[in-house]
């Protein structure tokens, strides 16, 4: 099977150096091959001295391990940068909109521009948060945008992460090893800087307490526990915010307000920035065997006296048959065309793209509509026979719980492999803060590497690395 | 400060205070056994109880081996207290107050888990354990340099401290609980050379042998030691001075109570009732009864402490 050429962003589709690239690219062609590998090593001792480990599910004993990290990183100018924050300022400003329209008057479904099961339907909404505002009318306060690139100006939008995105603890963290490592890069590139994420988040949060506080509100995260995936994240940003890390158990709900146990009495708080999923959130209100929520906190919320960031409910806008709808749904709430493309989405509960995808099986991507972390996806072009009969059985049975993609070239980044510098596909989740009357998009992200050759998943999960993502100044 | 961070840091601290006790009477151990003065399996035992863990240890094992005794307090998984469990609970409180504790104390600990994870991995040899046991108590005192030199004195150090000093007073108690019998006037002709080995083993275990000599001379007797021990307030593991340190770091967390807190309470009846007579009285006492009473006490304090401060629901 051939593939076409990927866009490799630091040598196009020829062999010559692109522009962002070259100062980065002229120290390392001076650098020793040994050396760099010895940097490569320091920099995975760092790593797990300072215990930026993820926890993987799905086995015997919780495991913590590493997510691999590549040192060439990953750099984008500042053109190709302003472009892509205007996109994503539109996209995440129409996000905003589209989730109070869904709570409140639904206009957009009045508008025919969305058929009414797409919500009546959808599991992902949920139906505590019709007619609530949340304070300040921000419902994601924090986005991370995926993006995939297929040539020198074309990037997509892969995926929304509206509910709780992960991963910004990994932008900071590599970038402050690749200081640690190679300061004289800093001095050669001027890379806009990504540090203040943290004061920027707490700024951001405190702006979004509810209207009764005054002073300066009290944050907290709530993070499920010591044996969550991203526990370590959950931890990082407390302790760089300076805030309280809480979990369900050291709150309670006390004269109408979520106070948090400390050794002198509760103490109340305004702002949580929870990190634990919707259906936890609230065993009174939601799944009653939660363990890691708090009773009555939905009933505090829906008072007004507490801001939860993210808004519970706002899953709907990440759904990914929801997604296939953006593009509208960014030209209905800004009247403007979207500046940043979708790929393609066959929704398979439509009969003529499901008799579509069956035909054309082994060259798409499918995706389970509520799944994440490349689990339960297919790859056509990378699937066995067998692979390809089951899926499309479950299509068959199910249809509606899928949609379908090409599979896109994307585009490659060289990581620092045995035999120098290789081409691998990548991917670019770019975080984005939201506060009342204000989009802030920190210049930089995640970039998520597959490290296996030609591979195109470049999930943790399933075996994917990190590179830091540098931000070019003008 | 939350409940539940106040209780991590006071265990993180508790056990690493643990993990760095049962080193040194394992080192002690070790030396005795092999310079052959005393009966080996007993004085094992002897070991195995003043780390608290001889019970538990019975219920695991037929016999009593050397090998098999290390191993118990090294790394058995099933003993709570054994040096690679201490650390890793340890490390997995300092995981949970990660926000209280400053970047430096926390890789310490993750490099004294990481160091403990690889030395511990399997059995080790005679020939490893001294260097296995030197490198575990350099890194745990990495920890508290670290602490010491980091962290800033407020309620969050107080915790940390409280946790260090109850552990070390309940070392140091156990270890005269075991020992006490060797202390009694009364008892074998005093200066044998079983007594004299009996006595380095219990200044070895609170590393504190040449202190000892140095302050009260080569003639001192069970008498001195008791008294070095437990009302010496020079001696940093004495009763007296990890006492003295409780109550002092519970006066900082009630800092502008108008009321002492219960915790202050128990800990001045234990140093009015316990630590202000001299050694004759408590011998008078009766030793055995006295230190348990002082166990007794101590545990009291550790649970007051909890419920002061709100650690649980």
């Amino acid at each position: 099977m051939s593939e076409t050429q990927p866009f490799d962003e630091m040598w196009g589709t020829g062999d010559t150096v692109r522009a962002p690239y070259r100062r980065f690219h002229d120290w390392f062609a001076d650098e020793e091959p040994a050396r760099l590998r010895a940097k490569q090593r320091e920099a995975e001792e760092l790593f797990r001295l300072t215990g930026i480990t993820f926890n993987v599910y799905g086995k015997a004993e919780a495991e913590e391990r590493l997510i691999p990290f590549d040192i060439i990183p990953r750099i984008i100018s500042a053109t190709e940068w302003h472009r892509l924050a205007r996109g994503i300022e539109q996209r995440v400003r129409a996000i905003n909109a589209f989730l109070h329209d869904i709570y409140h008057k639904q206009e957009i479904v009045k508008a025919g521009r969305l058929p009414l099961e797409m919500i009546a339907r959808n599991e992902a909404f949920l139906p505590h948060m019709i007619g609530v505002t949340p304070p300040g009318g921000v419902y994601t306060h924090i986005v991370g945008i995926d993006l995939v690139r297929t040539g020198p100006g074309e990037f997509h939008v892969l995926e929304d992460n509206a509910r709780t995105p992960s991963g910004v603890s990994y932008m900071l963290e590599n970038r402050e090893t690749m200081l640690q490592m190679f300061p004289e890069l800093f001095s050669q590139n001027r890379v806009q800087p990504v540090q203040n994420y943290p004061v920027d988040l707490l700024r951001s949060l405190a702006a979004s307490a509810p209207p009764e506080c005054s002073g300066d509100p009290v944050v907290a995260v709530l993070t499920p526990g010591i044996y969550n995936s991203a526990y370590f994240e959950h931890a990082f940003l407390a302790d760089q915010m300076g805030v309280a890390l809480v979990e369900g158990h050291d709150l309670r709900v006390t004269d109408g307000r979520v106070a948090m146990r400390t050794t002198r009495g509760y103490r109340p708080i305004d702002v949580l920035y929870r990190r634990v999923d919707d259906d936890f959130l609230d065993p009174l209100n939601f799944n009653p065997d939660s363990a890691l929520g708090v009773p009555g906190i939905m009933d505090v919320y829906r008072a007004g006296r507490i801001t939860l960031a993210n808004a519970p409910g706002t899953g709907i806008a990440d759904d990914k048959a929801i997604y296939s709808y953006m593009p509208d749904i960014v030209e209905f709430y800004t009247g403007e065309r979207p500046l940043l493309p979708n790929v393609p989405t066959w929704r398979c509960s439509e009969p003529e793209a499901l008799a579509y995808v069956l035909d054309h099986l082994e060259e798409l991507v499918v995706k389970e509509v509520h799944g994440s972390g490349g689990y339960g996806m297919l790859i056509g072009p990378a699937a066995t026979r067998k692979d390809l009969d089951a899926f499309r059985r479950k299509l068959q049975a199910r249809p509606g719980n899928y949609i379908a993609q090409p599979t896109l070239c994307l585009s490659t980044v060289p990581i620092f492999a045995r035999a120098g510098l290789t081409p691998r596909h990548v991917d670019l989740r770019p975080f984005v803060l939201v506060s009342p009357g204000r989009v802030q998009v920190t210049p930089g992200g995640l970039t998520r590497v597959a490290l296996r050759k030609g591979s195109l998943v470049v999930n943790s999960s399933q075996g994917g690395g990190t590179k830091d993502t540098w931000v070019l100044e003008e | 400060m939350l409940g539940k961070t106040a209780n991590g840091l006071f265990w993180m601290s508790r056990y690493l205070e643990r993990a760095e006790n049962t080193a040194r009477l394992i080192e002690t151990g070790q030396r005795i056994a092999l310079t052959r003065l005393g009966p080996d399996d007993a004085e094992w035992a002897s070991v195995l109880r003043s780390a608290g863990v001889l019970t538990a240890y019975q219920a695991h094992n037929d016999t009593l081996t050397r090998d098999a005794a290390l191993n118990w307090m090294l790394r058995a998984r099933e003993n709570g207290s054994s040096i690679l469990s201490c650390i890793e609970a340890a490390r997995q409180n300092a995981r949970l107050v990660r926000t209280a504790i400053t970047g430096e104390v926390w890789e310490a600990i993750n490099a004294t888990y990481m160091t403990a994870r690889e030395l511990l991995s399997r059995k080790v040899s005679e020939r490893d354990l001294p260097a296995v046991l030197r490198r575990i108590r350099q890194n745990t005192a990495l920890v508290r340099g670290m602490v010491h030199g980091t962290m800033l004195r407020n309620e969050i150090y107080d915790f940390l401290r409280l946790g260090t000093f109850l552990e070390r007073a309940d070392n140091t108690a156990r270890i005269l609980d075991v020992k006490y019998y060797v202390l009694l006037p009364s008892v074998s002709a005093v200066g044998s050379s079983i007594d004299n080995v009996q006595w380095e083993s219990i200044l070895r275990s609170v590393s504190a042998r040449g202190g000892f000599r140095m302050e009260y001379g080569a003639g001192a007797g069970p008498q001195e030691i008791a008294h070095f021990l437990i009302l010496d307030r020079r001696m940093p593991r004495s009763l007296a001075f990890c006492v003295g340190k409780l109550k002092d770091n519970l006066r900082y967390l009630n800092t502008g109570a108008r009321h002492p807190s219960e915790a202050q309470k128990r800990v001045d009846r234990l140093e009015r009732g316990f630590l202000s007579h001299d050694v004759a009285a408590i011998f008078d006492y009766g030793l055995h009864e006295y230190i348990q009473d002082v166990l007794d006490r101590l545990s009291g304090i550790a649970r007051q402490i909890e419920i002061d401060n709100r650690f649980y629901e």
